[in-house]
């Protein structure tokens, strides 16, 4: 998959409750959850992200809660993929399964990334372009079970395959 | 080679020797979540279609977080896991009233047990490490593929060994203990690893203090925390298991990523500051810092042990004038063996509130949300930005003891300046 947008830069340990606040978690339609992503760090992102647009963060993106609404918040508001020097565990998972691609980076080629670039990502390869820049970045390959999910755009239909495998549904 | 105790557990959930790094698909014999987490799981599973859960006895679902139900959108929220345990004739769902926080309920209920392989939508499952079991928190769609299933994908972690030797201090805590450790590795510093809690300040740990320091584990982003049962543990669980259990223990030679040891009298009770629990100071350097509310409870301190701590400073005192002091027993047993001992009373007669099992004020859902500006002394785990309202308040995470104190003095401080 090839990705284009511009980017959205913020710092290290941006957790959960900066990324979906737990006062709009009495929902979980994805659509609600979107005009409140990022609210808390940065009032103007729900309102002015455009369809296609990244994320970058530094280390430790998506600390804290379990709460996949923080994923799903990012994926519904139109984001193509979130690029950070490393991931919280659970959120990395969370967004392996939901089917928001992530990428990790070296801190350096984070480093250089800034606002406003525009990159293009082929996902499959991990390798993202720095069109602003004119430099290039490489991420390391997925494990092989999680590039099968990814592959097959979620967890989701993965359970569903091995349900009707089991001929369960 | 040797093998710790959370490679022994995965490795028996997946029917063979497990590697270090690698991905496997594992058993899994419990599965819970919350009325947060469980309904976008709800939404999935119905929408695949899914006739049956893997195992009606071993799916829970506890409406914890915005119940009894804060607003009309945390009522539908709850009324859906209401009516998917219904429909699927989940057995360990948790009705107000008899539910509690789900990461001290579980325990309880005799459903955490030495050897289990758990997983819980929401990240504090880790508490249940205490109990010998590897207990992992995931998000809604692992949550599903569990209960549709009966397993889940794992990398295979590290283990980073935090051994603690030594005398702890009159007011000091396995809460202090915990905060003291994430201040020194960091909010991610095991990301991705088990912390694995050893030594002889461990074995002489009860049950309700075990559970608050594995509770904390993922605030150094760790997979999960987890202690080597042992006779307390098999005299708490002796009487409640609910299943036949089997106790791992690690193996000598077993290779860790790191290993800590710690002097817990070098220790004193800790106080984490905004925004990030790394950010921790003994309570001698923590300066005048006035507090405008004071909260006990949470899955972390909100236990009977927890309970008995505050009252014996609170007795006979009364809280500060400008201090709201919210009380939470985490469980409706906690809660009623609080009253019989007459906590509850000492609580109220020292001008504080005791409020219904919730995790409620902790995330800032509701009894007790801050507003701008605002200052809370929390015996909870996380001081981000918002965490308990108003993006522009500020939470200091500490012990029972200290949140007692500060509730008398106004400010946030110790009980040794509480005439006791």
């Amino acid at each position: 998959m090839i990705l284009k947008g511009k980017v959205w830069k913020y710092g290290d340990n941006i957790d959960t409750d900066l990324i979906i606040p737990a006062r709009y978690l009495n929902t979980s339609d994805p659509k609600e959850l979107a005009k409140h992503c990022l609210e808390d760090l940065d009032i103007n992102f729900a309102k002015s992200v455009k369809e296609g647009d990244f994320i970058v963060g530094g280390k430790n993106f998506g600390s804290g809660s379990s709460r996949e609404h923080a994923p799903v918040s990012i994926k519904a508001a139109g984001v193509g993929a979130v690029l950070a020097k490393s991931f919280a565990r659970i959120f990395y998972r969370n967004a392996i399964n939901i089917g928001l691609p992530i990428l990790e980076l070296k801190e350096e080629d984070i480093e250089d990334i800034s606002t406003g670039d525009e990159l293009e990502i082929d996902t499959g390869k991990g390798i993202v372009r720095n069109l602003t820049k004119q430099r290039e970045y490489k991420a390391p390959p997925f494990p092989e079970f999680l590039q099968e999910i990814i592959q097959l755009g979620g967890l989701l239909n993965y359970v569903e395959k091995k349900l009707k495998e089991r001929g369960e549904i | 080679m040797g093998q710790t105790i959370a490679e022994k557990i995965i490795s028996a959930h997946v029917g063979r020797e497990v590697i270090v790094g690698e991905i496997v698909k594992a058993k899994v014999d419990f599965a819970y979540a919350n009325d947060i987490t469980a309904p976008l799981a709800i939404n999935h599973l119905e929408n695949l279609g899914l006739k049956k859960v893997f195992d009606p006895e071993r799916v829970g679902l506890i409406p914890d977080h915005f119940a009894p139900n804060k607003d009309i959108k945390s009522a539908e929220q709850c009324k859906k896991v209401r009516e998917f345990a219904k429909k699927y004739g989940i057995k360990n769902y948790f009705e107000v009233g008899r539910m509690g926080i789900e990461h001290v309920l579980l325990p309880e209920e005799g459903i955490a047990l030495p050897g289990m392989l758990i997983v819980g939508a929401d990240s504090h499952t880790c508490t249940l490490g205490a109990f010998g079991a590897f207990a992992t928190g995931v998000g809604s769609t692992d949550f599903a593929a569990a209960v549709a299933l009966g397993e889940v994908w794992l990398k295979v972690p590290e283990t980073i060994k935090f051994i603690y030797y030594g005398k702890m201090g009159k007011w000091v805590t396995s809460k202090d203990l915990i905060l003291y450790t994430i201040g020194k590795i960091g909010v991610a510093g095991a990301t991705y690893k088990v912390m694995e809690f050893t030594g002889e300040v461990i074995n002489n740990l009860s049950m309700d203090a075990r559970a608050t320091i594995t509770n904390m584990a993922i605030e150094a982003g760790g997979k999960t925390g987890i202690i080597e049962p042992d006779d307390v543990t098999e005299m708490y669980i002796k009487d409640i298991a609910k299943w036949p259990y089997k106790i791992y223990k690690s193996d000598k030679d077993a290779q860790y990523a790191e290993v800590y040891e710690f002097d817990v009298s070098k220790i004193e009770p800790q106080v984490a500051f905004p925004h990030l629990p790394e950010n921790t100071k003994p309570i001698s350097e923590v300066g005048n810092i006035k507090i405008d509310q004071a909260f006990i409870g949470s899955c972390t301190n909100g236990k009977l042990e927890d309970l008995e701590l505050a009252a014996q400073i609170l007795k006979g005192k009364k809280i500060h004038p400008d201090v709201r002091m919210i009380v939470i027993p985490a469980t409706p047993k906690i809660y009623r063996e609080a009253m019989r001992r007459g906590l509850i009373d000492i609580f109220m007669e020292a001008g504080a509130t005791v409020s219904a099992p919730t995790c409620g004020p902790c995330l800032g859902g509701h009894m007790g949300v801050l507003a701008k500006g605002e200052r809370a002394i929390s015996t909870t785990n996380r001081n981000f930005v918002g965490r308990m309202g108003h993006p522009e308040s500020e939470v200091y995470l500490a012990s029972p003891a200290i949140a007692a104190a500060s509730a008398i003095l106004g400010r946030i401080g110790s009980p040794e300046e509480v005439e006791l």
